[in-house]
């Protein structure tokens, strides 16, 4: 067990210290939600009114609306990011290195899910810390809670990209999962306005924002930020990261020769 | 004593078989080369080796291990050096090789101890401490043999790990990893170029998936020179490089 420990740990370390190393991308993280946070809800706030739901216990200002939303859109970009890195890796050969280490390769794939967890919770939190600067602020509480809230989000869409990058074998093919997959789980889901609102306008797009699991993943951290727990959000998160999870070891099996390469 | 054994391997891609019967061991102590053109389903051999790929048809043995029943016991004691650079280039040479044997389960002082015996044996030592960029080619790749070695593994592979390298890290490399031999430790070395290949190494010649011939390259070479038997041995490939 101690030899599991280590190697995740080597893991998480090598997956924070190149986070670190590329500021661009921490920089990309955080402007990309802080420009909806701060551009983009400036806009809509007379456009898009929002009535007392739960959560919340009083009318808000649209910029609390979307804040677990974009704390969501900072996991989707990273877990889709890190999927890019696994493509990157299975190209340049380093996914060979993780994959030949003599430990249950379902353990080898999960810690670098839980390494891509822990600098999503990283962007996560500066995130809040500037939107707290700004104004936009949540009980003191729900800092703290929303952290278990954001682990299991980001193991689910973290798992999510693994899915992915089990079955994109060129990182050329990349832009089309950035246009096929994140831009309709992002627009597709509660994260921008709510279930009803969106009824209003068509009651089949709501239908399917409510089967979209990052609908669900962002309640999950909603709620979280307020101190509650939303149980279905959280069974559809937990059974969303176990099914993505088991067909993403699907894809990574040897007898599947993912990595097949002839020579 | 035997530590790799290869017994009736086969795979395929679909419909195109990569490996048709591959059958061949290397004792301990000994360099056994894989020689084959570009092709002739080395990649895939060591694909299957190291259980990226997994087993089709036959066995493969690694210490004693089944690598289809006991993966992990035979990933433990195999050392690898794939053909592509799989380095962390932004990172200094030590911290790459404490991310390997962190993979390898190794941390703290045995890891530190590991690491320093590794770099000493390939004499990149005073190394460490410089980022992997600044490392020239032969270096690196020196620095990746040195990371095969830190969990001390029985046996060593190593898939073209010359390619793209100057004459005189070619020789270094080959000459390092001859010694390791030596020392006990089973190297199987694929390769097109025979000029890496001494006379008494084991020369196990691939073409098209099948073994053509297995044995001592003196032998293999007979009174022609080892080039001119293995050419004519795979007439229509022109690849080899003297």
């Amino acid at each position: 067990m101690k030899a599991w420990l280590i190697a995740l740990s080597a893991v998480v370390t090598r997956e924070n210290l190149r986070f670190v190393r590329q500021r661009g991308r921490f920089l990309a993280a955080l402007v990309r939600p802080l420009v909806w946070l701060i551009v983009f809800a400036a806009g809509f706030r007379a456009a898009l009114g929002v009535s007392i739901i739960p959560p919340y216990q009083t009318y808000i200002t649209y910029e609390v609306y979307i804040l677990p939303g974009l704390c969501g859109m900072i996991q989707l970009f990273n877990g889709m990011q890190s999927s890019l890195a696994l493509v990157y890796d299975q190209e340049m050969g380093s996914m060979r290195l993780l994959l030949t280490s003599p430990l249950p390769r379902w353990w080898l794939l999960f810690s670098k899910l839980l390494a891509g967890v822990i600098v999503s919770i990283l962007q996560v939190a500066v995130f809040l810390g500037i939107a707290a600067l700004t104004g936009i602020t949540v009980p003191p509480v729900g800092y703290v809670a929303v952290l278990p809230a954001l682990v299991i989000s980001g193991l689910m869409l973290g798992a999510f990209g693994l899915l992915i990058s089990s079955t994109v074998r060129q990182l050329e093919n990349f832009a089309g999962v950035m246009n096929f997959v994140i831009f309709p789980m992002f627009f597709l889901s509660s994260a921008l306005y709510p279930l009803w609102k969106m009824a209003e306008s068509s009651p089949l797009l709501r239908d399917i924002c409510a089967l979209n699991p990052f609908t669900y993943a962002v309640e999950l951290i909603r709620f979280a930020l307020y101190g509650e727990l939303d149980l279905t959000a959280l069974v559809w998160v937990g059974t969303c990261f176990i099914l993505f999870m088991l067909a993403a070891l699907w894809g990574y099996n040897p007898a599947r020769a993912m990595l097949r390469s002839k020579g | 004593m035997i530590g790799l054994e290869v017994s009736h391997v086969s795979y395929s891609y679909g419909k195109s078989k990569a490996l048709h019967d591959v059958s061949f061991s290397v004792e301990n102590g000994r360099f056994c080369a894989l020689l084959g053109p570009n092709g002739a389903g080395k990649s895939t051999l060591f694909a299957l080796l190291t259980r990226l790929l997994a087993t089709g048809e036959g066995k493969i043995g690694v210490a004693g291990f089944d690598i289809a029943r006991e993966p992990r016991a035979a990933l433990a004691r195999i050392g690898v050096v794939f053909q592509q650079p799989t380095l962390d280039l932004d990172m200094s040479v030590r911290r790459n090789l404490r991310y390997f044997a962190g993979l390898h389960g190794l941390s703290g002082r045995p890891a530190a101890v590991a690491i320093e015996a590794a770099l000493t044996q390939l004499g990149m030592a005073e190394r460490a401490d410089e980022q992997v960029r600044a490392l020239n080619g032969g270096h690196r790749r020196r620095m990746e043999i040195a990371r095969a070695l830190i969990h001390g593994p029985q046996i060593l592979l190593l898939d073209e790990p010359t390619v793209g390298l100057d004459a005189a890290s070619r020789l270094a490399i080959t000459d390092h990893v001859h010694q390791l031999a030596e020392s006990g430790l089973s190297v199987l070395w694929a390769t097109h170029l025979v000029d890496e290949i001494r006379p008494t190494d084991q020369v196990v010649v691939l073409h098209r998936g099948k073994v053509l011939s297995d044995g001592r390259a003196g032998e293999l070479a007979g009174g022609q020179g080892l080039a001119k038997a293995f050419l004519s041995m795979t007439a229509e490939d022109r690849e080899i490089v003297t």
